[in-house]
């Protein structure tokens, strides 16, 4: 059954991960909104300019 | 600055196609296998006989027996179906939730044509018998590696996106696609883990009861993490989308996001109660999976609650009555799941056809549907225009619910019926049905409609086929969609910049604690038993490696895939003590690489078949097993009386397992074929004495030698020769 030792470092890895993943969400402020997100997926945001010629950019921010 | 891109739809339609295809493939394999299953032991004079004939013929092909196939099935609607829908779900709505095309283009289409390939590569290795026999990972170890290399293409693409993104926020939908990526690259590395013998052969690193564990670990959380959590990131973008309001609560999603991620990952033992894995570890798998109703129950409200007040729209909405379909039957498999994780239910369902109603819930109902829903939604906006048909659509909702009602009702009640007819005894205390054969015949009423209700499903698929190429004819794909946005502000430190801390000190401390006190209670309770008992599996000293002929006939019976339809466990019930024998003790299975419990009885269990049959039983039953068991649903294996015993391979097989620690003696693997030929000639005279004539050299004899080995080494006093028949 030593391979138990294996699973709960793998599975216990993955979860120091998602922690730290979940510190970092709260600690940029992910969650401080908790109403908005949800509204602002319905609104796909359709270009106001119609496109014809306008180059378009590729920004690597 | 508003920044103008575009979306990249054409990668997102590559993705959908390869849904279609790959799960009409992927259904009609497995109403291929259902009807294999029930239609072998028909008989000439039946009325439906030329009906089922294609197929009992299919099952008597060395290539396309249910036992190749069975695995075909679950992996092309898992990894070919699920997986080609959570790609074209996942690369249309992260683009858009994070207002960036995806990363690169090129990672795109590696990412899609790779995972491509290692489909066909799937769909033809199977069907040859080149598999490692652990359920849904049976891929051998180079499409193993390709899969390891795709994924992290995936991984790339889908991070550099994310880092590339014009949104802050990362919407719900993406915590769940990211912790899909993170879990799955595990799961399937340390499971997968194993040693080659040759490009198309490879030992599991682990053995026995390690084995088991490690491989239902993996099991369960392919199912949490490739069937659920990347199919809750696509319910949480495309259900309020479809519904045009936002999801229910937004709290409730991040909440039931973390709880989820975190417990999950501990359930896995369910799979394994009353089998040889220690005890303590089946009930800790049962209470994390108890524990998982709250956050699987948290998902499905919060989806079904978006539809407060809308309800009369999924009246004229085939979208959202996929939808609604589709998240009421994640629902009840969550409900159910658990529950059958509790040991008391799990002694009637385990090894039963309860299972795979309870699978079929999740896998036609959520899994399905929420695809149908998601490609009656994406096709009229990716084409720019409306839907073909929406009676069509309508039509195929229905043909498919009761396509899943078909299927999964009639096998609650074989799995029932089957289990206690297992469990019964006569007053007088023996078992009422001896025969194993009488508890199949009973419930073949099942197995045809559940073949029936497979083919309502395909069927449905089929409708939807249709109506989605009609609507593609009457528009055009929009194959870059243009969009704008706003550039990410640099540099930014939180809107509360310096103050994070009072957030975190509000509520996230809370929540931090916790999660944390879950991991290390999952750890804590583990780890520690370990340390107080000193191995968990006591070696028997009467426990001896495989002989060379064994083993491959060990191998034969991995490559026909014989543990879909027989386990190798004999659970310490006294029903199964009296039908099979003592019950399984771990200690037996420490050279079983890998290990064969399998997970479903549609035959007994073989775990102490060794020396119950005289070799000839097997010689005769093998070729066809009606002729010793009138009206079985087994197809006979012609093929191993022609296939020759691949000798050539004997010594690498021997040096694979001696590196994996099995103890054979220095230098065994030169003798090995002549310790094999000398073991086959034994057999071969034991067969001469009932009348056999047969080769040393055919698969047949190994398998023989194999099945008369099963479970006979803890009979034997220490140094002894190999029993035969009783």
């Amino acid at each position: 059954m030593n391979v138990i030792f294996l699973l709960i470092a793998a599975s216990t890895l993955v979860a120091v991960i998602f922690l730290a993943a979940f510190t970092w969400a709260v600690r940029s402020g992910q969650f401080e909104d908790d109403r908005s997100p949800a509204v602002r997926i319905l609104g796909d945001h359709k270009p106001t300019i119609t496109k014809t010629n306008a180059t378009t950019t590729k920004p690597n921010a | 600055m508003i920044e103008r891109f575009q979306y990249d739809n054409k990668i997102v339609k590559a993705f959908m196609m390869a849904t279609i295809v790959f799960g009409i493939v992927g259904m009609l394999v497995g109403f291929i296998v259902a009807v294999e299953l029930v239609a072998q032991g028909t008989t000439t004079d039946a009325w439906y006989y030329w009906l089922v004939r294609p197929f009992t013929w299919m099952n008597e092909q060395e290539w396309l027996s249910f036992g190749r196939l069975r695995p075909l099935h679950t992996n092309a609607i898992i990894f070919a179906f699920v997986g080609n829908g959570m790609f074209a779900g996942i690369y249309y709505s992260l683009q858009r939730l994070l207002k960036a095309r995806m990363f690169n283009d090129g990672l795109s289409w590696l990412h899609f044509w790779g995972w491509q390939l290692i489909i066909v590569a799937a769909a033809i290795t199977l069907p040859l018998g080149i598999t490692t026999s652990k359920e849904y990972a049976e891929l051998e170890w180079p499409i193993d590696i390709a899969i390891t290399l795709i994924w992290v293409v995936f991984g790339i693409n889908m991070f550099g996106t994310i880092l590339k993104r014009r949104e802050r926020h990362l919407y719900v939908a993406i915590w769940f696609y990211i912790a899909t990526w993170v879990t799955v690259a595990m799961l399937h590395i340390v499971n997968s883990m194993a040693m080659p013998v040759s490009l198309f052969k490879s030992y599991s690193m682990y053995a026995g009861v390690q084995d088991a564990l490690v491989q239902w670990w993996y099991g369960h959380n392919a199912v949490a993490f490739f069937l659920t959590t990347p199919y809750l990131g696509l319910m949480y973008y495309f259900m309020p989308k479809a519904a045009n309001r936002p999801v229910y609560s937004y709290k409730l999603s991040i909440i039931h996001f973390w709880a989820l991620i975190f417990i999950y990952i501990w359930a896995g033992p369910h799979h394994l109660l009353y089998s040889s894995l220690p005890d303590w570890a089946q009930s800790l798998g049962t209470v994390f999976s108890i524990m998982l109703i709250a956050p699987s129950w948290g998902g499905m409200l919060n989806g079904l609650l978006t539809l407060r007040g809308a309800w009369d729209r999924v009246r004229e909405e085939p979208v959202l009555k996929f939808m609604v379909v589709a998240i009421t039957a994640y629902g009840m498999s969550t409900l159910e799941g658990p529950l059958l994780s509790t040991k008391f239910l799990n002694s009637i369902s385990h090894f039963t056809d309860w299972t795979i109603a309870h699978v079929h819930v999740g896998g036609l109902g959520w899994n399905g549907f929420l695809t149908f829903g998601m490609i009656y939604w994406l096709v009229p906006r990716m084409w720019g225009t409306k839907l073909y048909s929406k009676s069509l659509a309508n039509a195929h909702f229905w043909i498919g619910t009761l396509g899943i009602v078909f299927y999964a009702i009639p096998l609650y009640f074989a799995g029932f019926t089957q289990s206690l007819m297992w469990k019964q005894f006569t007053p007088d205390g023996y078992l009422v049905y001896k025969n194993f054969l009488d508890t199949v015949l009973q419930i073949k009423y099942a197995y045809w409609m559940r073949s029936l209700g497979g083919l309502l499903f395909l069927s449905g698929a089929l409708i939807m086929v249709y109506n989605v190429w009609k609507t593609i004819a009457s528009g055009k794909l929009i194959a870059n969609e243009d969009a704008e946005a706003p550039a990410l502000e640099k540099n930014y430190v939180g809107e509360s910049s310096g103050h994070w801390h009072r957030w975190i000190e509000r509520r996230p401390i809370q929540m931090l604690v916790v999660s944390l006190v879950l991991v290390a209670a999952g750890g804590i309770i583990e780890i520690i038993p370990t340390f107080l008992i000193e191995s968990n599996v006591p070696t028997i000293t009467q426990v001896k490696p495989y002989t060379p002929l064994e083993l491959h006939g060990r191998d034969i019976y991995v490559m026909e895939g014989c543990y879909t339809c027989h386990s190798q466990m004999v659970r310490p019930f006294r029903s199964e003590t009296e039908r099979y024998g003592e019950y399984s003790k771990a200690g037996e299975f420490i050279y079983d690489h890998p290990f064969q419990w399998g997970s479903k009885r549609t035959g007994p269990d073989l775990h102490r078949v060794g020396g119950k049959y005289p070799d000839s039983w097997h010689y005769y039953h093998m070729f066809d097993p009606t002729s010793m068991n009138a009206g079985s649903l087994m197809p006979p294996y012609a093929h191993m009386y022609e296939n020759l015993i691949d000798k050539e391979m004997i010594p690498a097989k021997i040096r694979a397992m001696q590196g994996l620690g099995v103890p054979y003696p220095e230098g065994f693997d030169q003798q090995a074929v002549a310790d094999l030929e000398a073991q086959a000639a034994k057999i071969v005279a034991n067969l001469k004495k009932d009348g056999i004539e047969a080769s040393p050299d055919v698969d047949i004899i190994a398998l023989i030698a194999y099945l008369q080995r099963l479970g006979t080494d803890i009979k034997q006093q220490p140094a002894t020769q190999v029993v035969q028949a009783q």
